[in-house]
C-alpha cells in the first residue's frame, strides 16, 4: 500500500491537506481513515468564515459504526465546505483524496506547519500501525 | 489475541475486518457494512455466530428448574423444537442475560446465551441448578451460522440432509429440529425470515463455503447490529443489564405473570415495580433533523424529564438515524436528543422500524 498521493501533506490524525495556488488549503481524511470508519452516513461541516485553531475540532464524520472528529491540521478560516457531502457522505469512502474533500481553509499568517508529514513520513506511520 | 471460531480462517479469506467482541476475534464487515445489511433485507446473508454459548440441560426436573430460572414460562413450550425468548433475572429483577430456550422434551432443553456474558451466565445457571439435580453441559464443540433474509431458507436448504429438507423448510417461525447432523431453527436476530444452523465445528467451513457459493452474502457484526436495531431487538449490555428491569427495556411481553404461583427469580421485585408504577418507557426514536443518534445521548422530553438512548445508529433501510431509548413515563410523541451540545428533534415511534424488508414506521416522506 504505497499509493498515497505525493502532492499532499498528512497528519497523525489521518487527515490530508493540499496547498492550493490561491494560498488556501483543502482538507480531507485519508484512505486509511475512511477504511477504518467504514461506510460514512453523515458529515457535520463548519460554517463559512468560522475560525479554527490548530488541532481544533473542525468537522465530524459519522459512519455506520461511530462518530469521529476531524481536526484542523492548520489554523485558519473556513472559506469553503463540501456541501455535496450532505447528500452523499459516502463520497469520502469512494474518493477520499478527490471528490471527498471536506473543508477549505485560508491559513493564518505564519501558520504552524511543523507537525505536517510528507507522504513518506505518513506511510511510515501507516506501516507502524500495520505491525 | 482473542478466541477464534471454527470459521476464523474463512472470514480472513473473505476479506473481513476483524475486531474484538467479548474476547472473540470476529468479523465486523467484509468491505461494506451497508451492502451486507441490504443483502439480508433483500436476498440472504450469513453470520458466523459460533461465539454464542450453547448449553444443554437434562434431568427429570429440568422443566421445573427453568420455570424457576427464567421470567418467561417454559410451560408454553408444548411442541418439540419450539423456542422461547426470555430473560434470566436476578433477585432485584435486573437482567442477567436474555436467551433463547429450545424445548426437546420435559427433561431436555437447550439454551443459547450471549457470548460476552458466558462466564457469569454459566456460573449462575450452574448455581441455580444444584437443588434440581440438573446436568448443565456447554456445547462448545458446536458452530452456529445464522442465514437470514427472504431467500435464506431456500438457499440454505441444500446444507440440510436431503431426507430432512422438506421437513426443515416446513418449520414454523421460532421452531427448530434436529435434521441429521444439523440442528435447524427458524430463528434469527435481523427481523427477516431465515434459519440458524447449529452443527459440529468440523462441518462449519464446508457449510460456509456452500452458502457463499450459492450467493449468500457473508455478513459481519456491524450489519448484525444495524439489522437488529431496525427490527427493534434488544442488545444485552446496551438496552438492558443487571440494573435494568425487563419492564423498562421493552421486554414486559416476555414476563409470564401467570400462573401467579410460579415463583421465578426476580418475580417479587417485578411485582413491586409494577405496583409502584411510573415505569420508564422504552421506545423507538426517529431523527427528524440531520445527524446520527448514538448510544448514551441524552433524550430531553419537555415537561417530563430526561432519558437516554440505549442503542442508536443509522438505519440503512430507512436512510435516517433511529434509536431505542429509555425515557420518562407519560404520553408524548416528540422529544429532543442532545448531540454535541445541540438539541435535535426526534419523533417517538412504534417499533419495529423495519420488518421483513418493509419500513414499518411513518417516516413523513412520500
Amino acid at each position: 500500500m504505497s499509493d498515497l498521493p505525493g502532492d499532499l501533506l498528512y497528519t497523525k490524525e489521518h487527515e490530508w491537506l493540499r496547498k492550493e495556488e490561491d494560498g488556501s488549503v483543502t482538507v480531507g481524511i485519508t484512505d486509511h481513515a475512511q477504511a477504518a470508519l467504514g461506510d460514512l452516513v453523515y458529515v457535520e461541516l463548519p460554517e463559512i468564515d468560522q475560525e479554527v485553531e490548530l488541532n481544533g475540532e473542525m468537522a465530524v464524520v459519522e459512519s455506520v459504526k461511530a462518530a469521529s472528529d476531524v481536526y484542523a491540521p492548520i489554523a485558519g478560516t473556513v472559506v469553503a465546505v463540501n456541501d455535496a457531502l450532505a447528500d452523499d457522505p459516502e463520497t469520502i469512502n469512494s474518493d477520499p483524496y478527490g471528490e471527498g474533500w471536506i473543508v477549505r481553509l485560508q491559513p493564518v499568517d505564519d501558520a504552524d506547519e511543523s507537525d505536517l508529514m510528507s507522504p513518506d513520513a505518513y506511510q511510515e506511520l501507516l506501516d507502524e500501525l500495520e505491525d | 489475541m482473542g478466541s477464534k471460531t471454527p470459521l476464523y480462517d474463512k472470514h480472513v479469506e473473505a476479506g473481513a475486518r476483524v475486531v474484538d467482541f467479548g474476547g472473540w476475534d470476529m468479523p465486523l464487515h467484509y468491505g461494506s457494512q451497508k451492502e451486507e445489511h441490504h443483502a439480508v433485507r433483500t436476498r440472504a446473508g450469513v453470520f458466523d455466530v459460533s461465539h454464542m454459548t450453547i448449553v444443554d440441560l437434562t434431568g427429570d426436573r429440568t422443566r421445573e428448574y427453568l420455570q424457576h430460572l427464567v421470567a418467561n414460562d417454559v410451560a408454553k413450550l408444548k411442541e418439540s423444537g419450539k423456542a422461547l425468548y426470555t430473560c434470566m433475572l436476578n433477585e432485584n429483577g435486573g437482567v442477567i442475560d436474555d436467551l433463547i430456550i429450545y424445548y426437546f422434551d420435559e427433561t431436555h432443553y437447550r439454551l443459547v446465551v450471549n457470548a460476552a456474558t458466558r462466564e457469569k451466565d454459566l456460573a449462575w445457571i450452574r448455581e441455580q441448578a444444584e437443588p434440581f439435580d440438573i446436568s448443565v453441559k456447554e456445547r462448545a464443540e458446536l458452530a452456529m451460522l445464522a442465514v437470514q433474509g427472504p431467500d435464506a431458507r431456500e438457499l440454505a436448504a441444500p446444507c440440510v440432509d436431503a431426507e430432512y429438507r422438506e421437513q426443515a423448510l416446513a418449520l414454523k417461525p421460532f421452531t427448530g429440529m434436529q435434521a441429521g447432523g444439523v440442528f435447524v431453527a427458524r430463528t434469527g436476530y435481523t427481523g427477516e425470515d431465515g434459519w440458524e444452523l447449529l452443527m459440529p465445528a468440523s462441518g462449519a467451513a464446508k457449510t460456509w463455503d456452500r452458502l457463499l457459493a450459492a450467493g449468500v452474502q457473508p455478513c459481519g457484526l456491524g450489519a448484525r447490529d444495524t439489522l437488529r436495531l431496525e427490527a427493534a431487538m434488544n442488545l444485552y449490555g446496551s438496552d438492558m443489564d443487571e440494573t435494568i428491569s425487563p419492564l423498562e427495556a421493552g421486554l414486559g411481553w416476555t414476563v409470564a405473570w401467570e400462573p401467579a404461583d410460579r415463583n421465578f427469580i426476580g418475580r417479587a421485585a417485578l411485582e413491586a415495580q409494577r405496583e409502584a408504577g411510573g415505569l420508564r418507557r422504552f421506545v423507538g426514536l426517529l431523527l427528524e433533523d440531520r445527524g446520527v443518534l448514538r448510544n448514551h445521548q441524552k433524550v430531553v422530553v419537555e415537561g417530563k424529564g430526561e432519558g437516554e438512548i440505549t442503542s442508536g445508529g443509522f438505519s440503512p433501510t430507512i436512510g435516517r438515524s433511529i434509536a431505542l431509548a429509555r425515557v420518562p413515563a407519560g404520553d408524548y410523541d416528540r422529544a429532543q436528543v442532545e448531540v454535541r451540545g445541540k438539541l435535535l428533534n426526534v419523533r417517538v415511534v412504534k417499533t419495529p422500524f423495519v420488518r421483513n424488508g418493509k419500513i414499518r414506521i411513518e417516516t413523513g416522506e412520500g
